[in-house]
């Protein structure tokens, strides 16, 4: 067997706002750069982005960036790493405003500087009062982010390979990597990616859960690359949810429907709101909100078929205020539940939408293992885990991070690739070659199960034993369930064993990396016995000594899962900035 | 269109927003089969758009510029519940 090897300077697997800035920074110095992307580069999923990008700018009123940084760590339920969030934050204005020059159409104040709106948690002078600080292209974030950078790619030649797959890393004896395995879509060709420094800017894997706002194209390729390639994930457990999603779809309602009077009903029609939140019932926090719905479903009390969602009622509201107040809803439920809300009510789960953990790096975008660096290896954006995020990501943080830790970690690239001798060394085999088997095992396979049985069967398991409210003996069954499914996954079966365009075949490819993202999920949540930002468990409640559930005398600690022998261990969180002083341990409350 | 071409357009489906792929998903699976080669040609052509300017002419939002196109675009929209 010999695959063909084609090399590079370089080589970005992803093309999202991450891949895209990295790969500016290293085809600007002149560096030869292959980006492999699933996808069109302008339609990976940052092009959903809408709300915004954030940064201390100033420009409406007084905002520094020191106290966006108390925000973050705040937000983060203090597991974010200090001195990454205080390098992010520091470099936000200048990222921003080099997106500006790069041609990112933001909007503007009459005084033609960027405006600014707030956003959720974003907040000026240490948590005192909400602040503008998100930068926003309409409604087209994230969109028009994309278009600037990759026409800036284009102009300095970065080469891009689209509709390529990638699917395994390369890594030597020493464990120093190489380089990619990746096939090319349209003739299932298999070819090495040799490079003196790789890249993994893959975006999340929100597909994991049954219901997720996500894009079906996340599915977590470069995290089963990682796992696959001994490199451990970290803080798995926590991923973000919004508690209205469209069950089944996963389209996303806004809260602007409670907010005109919608009200969340479960199967006895009850407004179970009441009981869970006297006051603000429909209108609690989005945390809140979710952890009542769960229960409802948990105890029987959820609606359809299934007992699997709870509903959401506008039906008593006057058409007229629906057509004209809430008009986007009405087309989502029509086309994604099926029903008019006008005369029914919409059926609604807690839905993903976010993952604050992947591959641990440092600021400088280094994959880090046991306090190590990996020698040629990098990752940025959703994939990664700087951390930044923590337990819980602040709206507007990550195409941030995806601008900041894009160009960081080019950066690093850039030093690394210019201290390396000159000619790559001698390609590895060994990983290859498994690569390569795991794609003839799916060519091969006779009887099996169907791809997406393989793929429901852990998403529903993620869904019920791991979702926004986690219960410990659902975990514990959880864990013992998704080991069952993974047994399906390495038994999948596809009917189509063409050569071109074999969607079967990178679908199934998919899952391969998807379960790796499930379990270590579920197992890193079945241990973490507190609650921290989004990884809210019943079992760790609100109590003096610790508050919100929170437990910082034994989990203020980032979870490392390792794929061999689902192992867990455990790294401190970096408590020291770089410049500034620590942000003291508060209870995170608004 | 041969099969090769076929099956690209099927993996153009897959779009960066999730509107997009469960409704082009929906269409792909019922009604791809059935389109006739200058239909295909058309669906081919209307996956060029960017997805954002994709989704507004799919939830009739805004007017795709090049009227050929509105006939496979109500045709979408007719595929859905
Ligand atoms: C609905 C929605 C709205 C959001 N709004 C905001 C917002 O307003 N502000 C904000 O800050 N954040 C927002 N977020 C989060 C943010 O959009 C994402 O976290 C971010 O865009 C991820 O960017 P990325 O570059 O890491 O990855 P992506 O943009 O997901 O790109 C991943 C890239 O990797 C490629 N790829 C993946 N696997 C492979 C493989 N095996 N081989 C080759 N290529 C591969 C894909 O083709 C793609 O090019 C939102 C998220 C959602 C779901």
């Amino acid at each position: 067997m010999s695959v063909p090897v084609r090399k590079f300077d370089a080589v970005i697997v992803g093309a999202g706002g991450a891949g895209l800035r990295a790969a500016l920074q290293l085809s600007e110095a002149g560096l030869k750069t292959a980006v492999l992307s699933k996808v069109f580069p302008t339609r990976s999923h940052t092009v959903a982005a809408q709300g915004g990008v954030s940064a201390s700018l100033g420009n409406s009123e007084p905002d520094h960036w020191h106290w966006h940084m108390y925000d973050t760590v705040k937000g983060s339920d203090w597991l974010g790493d200090q001195d990454a969030i205080e390098f992010m934050c520091r470099e936000a204005p200048n990222v921003v405003v080099e997106l500006e020059h790069f041609g990112m159409p933001f909007d503007r104040n009459a005084d033609g500087t960027i405006y600014q709106r707030p956003f959720g948690g974003h907040m000026s002078n240490f948590g005192e009062k909400p602040v503008r600080r998100a930068c926003a292209a309409a409604d087209r974030t994230g969109h028009a982010m994309l278009h600037a950078l990759y026409q800036r790619n284009v102009r300095a030649n970065t080469q891009f390979f689209v509709e390529w797959m990638a699917l395994d890393l390369v890594r030597d004896a020493d464990g120093n990597v190489q380089g990619v395995v990746a096939m090319e879509m349209e003739t299932s060709e298999i070819y090495v990616f040799q490079a003196k420094a790789t890249l993994f800017a893959t975006g999340g894997a929100g597909r994991i859960f049954a219901s997720s706002t996500n894009a079906f194209i996340n599915t977590g390729d470069g995290l089963g690359m990682a796992a696959r390639a001994g490199i451990p994930l970290e803080d798995m457990e926590f991923w973000q949810f919004h508690p209205t999603g469209v069950a089944g779809a996963g389209v996303l309602i806004t809260e602007g429907v409670r907010g005109e009077g919608g009200i969340l009903r479960n199967s006895s029609g009850e407004r179970f709101m009441e009981r869970y939140a006297p006051n603000a019932k429909d209108l609690a926090s989005r945390d809140v909100v979710s952890r009542a719905m769960v229960t409802e479903i948990n105890e029987g009390r959820g609606c359809g078929p299934n007992k699997d969602h709870v509903l959401l009622d506008i039906t008593h509201l006057d058409p007229e205020v629906i057509k004209s107040k809430l008009p986007g809803i009405r087309e989502i439920s029509i086309k994604f539940a099926g029903v008019d809300p006008i005369k029914a009510p919409i059926p609604v789960v807690p839905t993903c939408h976010y993952q604050m953990g992947g591959i641990p790096t440092n600021y400088r975008g280094e994959v880090v293992v046991d306090g190590n660096v990996v020698s040629g290896f990098y990752a940025a954006g959703e994939v990664a885990c700087a951390s930044v995020h923590g337990a819980n990501r602040l709206g507007t943080n990550s195409l941030l991070d995806l601008l900041v830790f894009g160009k960081s970690s080019g950066n690093s690239m850039i030093d690394f690739i210019k201290t390396a001798p000159k000619d790559l060394p001698e390609l590895a085999q060994a990983d290859v070659e498994r690569s390569v088997a795991r794609v003839e095992a799916l060519n091969t396979r006779a009887g099996g199960v169907e791809v997406n049985d393989a793929r429901s069967a852990m998403q529903a398991t993620m869904q019920k034993h791991c979702g926004v409210f986690r219960f410990k003996d659902m975990l514990a069954d959880g864990v013992a369930k998704i080991l069952e499914v993974e047994k399906l996954v390495q038994n999948m079966v596809i009917g189509d064993k063409s050569k071109t365009f074999n969607t079967a075949r990178l679908e199934a490819l998919e899952v391969e990396n998807l379960i790796e993202v499930a379990k270590a999920t579920m197992i890193s949540a079945n241990a973490r016995t507190e609650s921290r930002g989004a990884h809210v468990r019943d079992d760790a409640a609100d109590t003096p000594q610790n508050p919100n559930g929170r437990d910082d005398e034994n989990w203020l600690k980032h979870t490392l899962w390792y794929r061999a022998g689902n192992q867990l261990g455990y790294k401190p969180v970096t408590m020291k900035p770089l410049s500034v002083e620590t942000i003291a341990l508060k209870t995170r409350s608004y | 269109m041969d099969e090769v071409e076929l099956k690209r357009i099927v993996w153009r489906s897959r779009r960066g927003l999730l509107e997009l792929d469960l409704q082009l998903e929906r269409f792909v699976a019922e009604d791809l089969p059935q389109l006739t080669e200058p239909e295909l040609v058309l669906y081919r052509e209307l996956l060029q758009y960017p997805d954002n300017d994709l989704l507004d002419y799919l939830n009739g939002r805004s007017e795709c510029p090049n009227p050929r196109l509105w006939p496979i675009i109500a045709r979408i929209r007719a595929a859905q519940r």
